[in-house]
C-alpha cells in the first residue's frame, strides 16, 4: 500500500484510491464497509468519497461473488460473432442469468461491455484473462477445467 | 484454450490485395510485432530501441515539439488532433509541475489496437512517453490503462521496471541529467474514464465525470497542473519521428495527417484483426481485399468505420480514404480505428439497440440530455426491434437524438463531453441511411432477423428484467 501511495504527490494521496482499492478488493474479495473506512482513513478522504469512487466503477465490487468470474461481451463486434450465443449457453450450463452466481458459490457470470478483443470475437474473460474466438464447445472446456 | 500464445498480432499487416495495384505501405507502428520476445528490452534494443530518446534528448524541448509538428502526427485516440500543436498548448511561463497522461483506457467498441501495442511493444510506447514528456517539460507520466487489460498492464508495467533499471527512466534519463518518472495506473472499468478529463478525474481518485471545458488540460489538468492526454498509438509512432524524420513520417501519409493508421476491423469479415495500412487505402478496400469481405459471398450491408461512435457507412459510401479529413468529408470520423463490418444477415435495428445500451449504460448522468435521452434511445430502439413499435416512435428516436445532438453529423452539441453525440450519432446515421428496415420492423410487428438467443427467446435485459425507461 506504503508503494502505491508513492507513486503520487504527498500532498494528492487521494489519486491512490483505485490502485488502494483494487489491492483490497484482490485480498478480502469484495470491499465491504470496514474496508472502504479503511482506505479512506489511509487516504486521507472521507468515507462518502471513497464509496462513491466504489460505486462508480464495474470491476468494483460491494458485494462477495463467486471463486471464479466470467465476463462474457455481447457489445456490438461480439453480436455480430455470436456473442449472445454464448452467454445463453453459459446460462443454461450453469443454471443461472447473468448477473447471477450459482449456488454453489462457485462463478459469477456477467454480461460485460466491449473488451477491446473484438478482432477475436466472441470473447470472454475468466477471471481478467482473455479466452477468444469462442464456440459453445471451448466453453465446455474452458468450464471443465474449473474445480 | 490459450489464444494468446502465440501473440494474437503476427497477421500480415501490410496491405497485400489478392488483385491490382493498391498502396503498399511500409509498417510502422507494428514494425517489430511478431518478432520473438517483442515486448523485452533486449529485444527491442537489439532493433535499435531508445536512439530516438537519446536524439530527443540531445536536442532542445522546443526543437522535439517542431519536429512532431512537421511530421503531421494527428492523435490516434479519436480526435485526431496535431499532436505537436497540443504538446506547444501547455503555458511556459506556470510554475506548476507538468504531467503526461497515457490514455490505455481503450474501450471504445470495436477498438482493440492499443491492446496489441502494449502486448507486443510496450517499449516503443515507455520510449514515445519518455520523448513526449521532455518535449513538454514533465517530469511524471501516468499511463491509464483500462481495468479489464491484466497483462497489457503487466506488459507496461514490466517494459517500465526494465526502463529504470536500465536509466531510461528515473532521476537523469539516458544519463542526460533529466528526470522523468512513469506510473501505470491501472482503472477499474468505466468507459467514460477514456475521455480525457473523466480520465484526469479518475487519476486523481474520483468518479469519472468528465469537465467542461475550457479551461483544457493543458492549462488545468492532473492536480490543477498542465497535463497532455495522449493516446497509446499516437506515442508509440514517436520514437519512430525522431528516428526516420519528420519528412519521411509527413510523406507517408496524406497531406494533412502523417504516418500510416492502425485499423481494427471486426464483424462479418473473413479476416478479422489489426491491419496497418496507408491511409490513402479506400475503405472498401481495407473491408473486401484485406479483410476478404464478409463469408459465404453474402454483401456488405453497411460499415462503421471508427469506433460504434461514428456514424454508419452504406455500401455505396466505401470508397474513402480511411484518413481523417476525407471520412470527415463523408460525414462520418476516423476516431478510434475500429471499423465494424455487417452483412445482410445482421438486423441493424438491433445492432444500433445495443449500440445505444452501450452508451446508455455509460453515460455518466451530469447533463440531462445525455442521462435522460441515452436510456430513452434505448427503450425506444428496443421497443421497435421486438415488435412493439410504432411509426411515432420512430419520430420519437429522431427527437430525442436531436436534442442530445441538433447538428448531425457535426458533434459538440449540448452536453459536457462527447458521450452524448457518441450516442446521437449512430441513431441518425442508422435511420437516416437504413430507415426502411425500421419501418419493416414496425410494419411487420417483429424482428425479420432470426433471433441472436436461439430458440428459447427471453428479454434482453441484463438478467432478463425489462430495460429501463420500458413499459
Ligand atoms: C466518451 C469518450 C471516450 C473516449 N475513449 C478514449 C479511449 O478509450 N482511448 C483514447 O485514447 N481516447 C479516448 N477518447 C479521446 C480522448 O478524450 C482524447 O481525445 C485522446 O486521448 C487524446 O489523445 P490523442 O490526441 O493522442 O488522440 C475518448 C473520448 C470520449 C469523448
Ligand atoms: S455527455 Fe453524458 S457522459 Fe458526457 S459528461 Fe454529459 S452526461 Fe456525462
Ligand atoms: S465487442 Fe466484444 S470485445 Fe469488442
Amino acid at each position: 500500500m506504503a508503494e502505491i501511495v508513492k507513486r503520487y504527490p504527498p500532498d494528492r494521496k487521494r489519486a491512490a484510491m483505485l490502485p488502494a482499492l483494487r489491492l483490497v478488493q484482490e485480498i478480502l474479495g469484495h470491499l465491504p464497509p470496514a474496508a472502504l473506512e479503511q482506505v479512506a482513513s489511509k487516504l486521507e478522504v472521507s468515507k462518502t468519497a471513497c464509496a462513491e469512487v466504489a460505486t462508480f466503477y464495474s470491476m468494483l465490487r460491494l458485494e462477495p461473488r463467486g471463486r471464479y468470474s466470467v465476463e462474457v461481451c455481447t457489445n456490438v463486434s461480439c453480436s455480430l460473432c455470436g456473442g449472445e450465443q454464448i452467454l445463453r449457453h453459459l446460462e443454461q450450463k450453469l443454471g443461472i442469468h447473468a448477473g447471477e452466481t450459482t449456488p454453489d458459490g462457485r462463478i459469477t457470470l456477467r454480461e460485460v461491455e466491449c473488451l477491446a478483443s473484438c478482432g477475436t470475437a466472441p470473447v470472454l474473460q475468466l477471471d481478467e484473462e482473455f479466452h477468444e474466438r469462442l464456440t459453445p464447445e471451448k466453453v465446455d472446456a474452458l468450464l471443465a477445467t474449473l474445480a | 484454450m490459450d489464444d494468446r500464445a502465440p501473440l494474437p498480432a503476427t497477421r500480415p499487416a501490410t496491405l497485400l490485395p489478392p488483385g491490382g495495384p493498391a498502396p503498399q505501405v511500409e509498417r510502422v507502428v507494428s514494425r517489430r510485432w511478431g518478432t520473438p520476445e517483442s515486448w523485452t528490452l533486449a529485444s527491442y534494443e537489439r532493433d535499435g530501441g531508445y536512439a530516438a530518446l537519446k536524439k530527443a534528448l540531445a536536442m532542445k524541448p522546443a526543437e522535439v515539439v517542431d519536429v512532431v509538428k512537421k511530421s503531421n502526427l494527428r492523435g490516434r485516440g479519436g480526435a485526431g488532433f496535431p499532436t505537436g500543436m497540443k504538446w506547444s498548448f501547455i503555458p511556459k511561463d506556470n510554475p506548476k509541475p507538468r504531467y503526461l497522461c497515457v490514455n490505455a483506457d481503450e474501450s471504445e467498441p470495436g477498438t482493440f489496437k492499443d491492446r496489441y501495442i502494449l502486448d507486443n511493444d510496450p517499449h516503443a510506447l515507455v520510449e514515445g512517453l519518455a520523448i513526449a514528456a521532455y518535449a513538454i517539460g514533465a517530469h511524471t507520466a501516468y499511463v491509464y490503462v483500462r481495468g479489464e487489460f491484466k497483462r497489457q498492464a503487466e506488459r507496461i508495467d514490466g517494459a517500465i521496471r526494465e526502463a529504470y533499471a536500465k536509466g531510461y527512466l528515473g532521476p537523469s534519463v539516458a544519463g542526460s541529467g533529466y528526470a522523468l518518472d512513469a506510473h501505470v495506473h491501472r482503472g477499474a472499468g468505466a468507459y467514460i474514464c477514456g475521455e480525457e478529463t473523466a480520465l484526469i478525474e479518475s487519476l486523481e481518485g474520483k468518479r469519472g465525470w468528465p469537465r467542461l471545458k475550457p479551461p483544457f488540460p493543458a492549462v488545468v489538468g492532473l492536480f490543477g497542473a498542465p497535463t497532455v492526454v495522449n493516446n497509446v498509438e499516437t506515442l508509440a509512432n514517436v520514437p519512430i519521428i525522431l528516428d526516420r524524420g519528420a519528412e519521411w513520417f509527413a510523406k507517408l501519409g496524406t497531406e494533412k495527417s502523417g504516418g500510416t493508421r492502425l485499423m481494427c476491423v471486426s464483424g462479418h469479415v473473413k479476416r478479422p484483426g489489426v491491419y496497418e495500412i496507408s491511409m490513402r487505402t479506400t475503405l472498401r478496400e481495407l473491408v473486401m481485399d484485406v479483410c476478404g469481405g464478409p463469408e459465404d459471398g453474402r454483401a456488405v450491408k453497411a460499415v462503421i468505420p471508427g469506433g460504434s461512435s461514428a456514424p454508419v457507412l452504406a455500401p455505396n459510401e466505401l470508397d474513402v480514404a480511411c484518413e481523417f479529413e476525407a471520412l470527415k468529408a463523408a460525414g462520418t470520423m476516423a476516431g478510434s480505428g475500429g471499423v465494424i463490418v455487417m452483412d445482410e444477415s445482421a438486423c441493424l435495428v438491433r445492432t444500433l439497440w445495443r449500440i445505444s445500451k452501450f452508451y446508455a449504460d455509460e453515460s455518466c448522468g451530469q447533463c440531462t440530455p445525455c442521462r435522460d435521452g441515452t436510456p430513452w434511445q434505448e427503450a425506444l430502439l428496443y421497443k421497435i426491434e421486438s415488435g412493439q413499435g410504432t411509426p411515432a416512435d420512430l419520430e420519437t428516436l429522431i427527437s430525442v437524438a436531436t436534442a442530445i445532438c441538433p447538428f448531425p453529423p457535426m458533434g459538440l452539441g449540448n452536453t459536457i463531453c462527447a458521450l452524448g453525440d457518441a450516442a446521437a450519432l449512430p441513431v441518425h446515421s442508422f435511420v437516416q441511411k437504413f430507415r426502411p428496415e425500421f419501418e419493416a420492423h414496425i410494419r411487420e410487428h417483429r424482428c425479420p432477423f432470426p433471433d441472436p438467443w436461439g430458440a428459447t427467446a427471453r428479454r434482453w435485459g441484463p438478467s432478463g428484467e425489462t430495460p429501463k425507461g420500458w413499459s
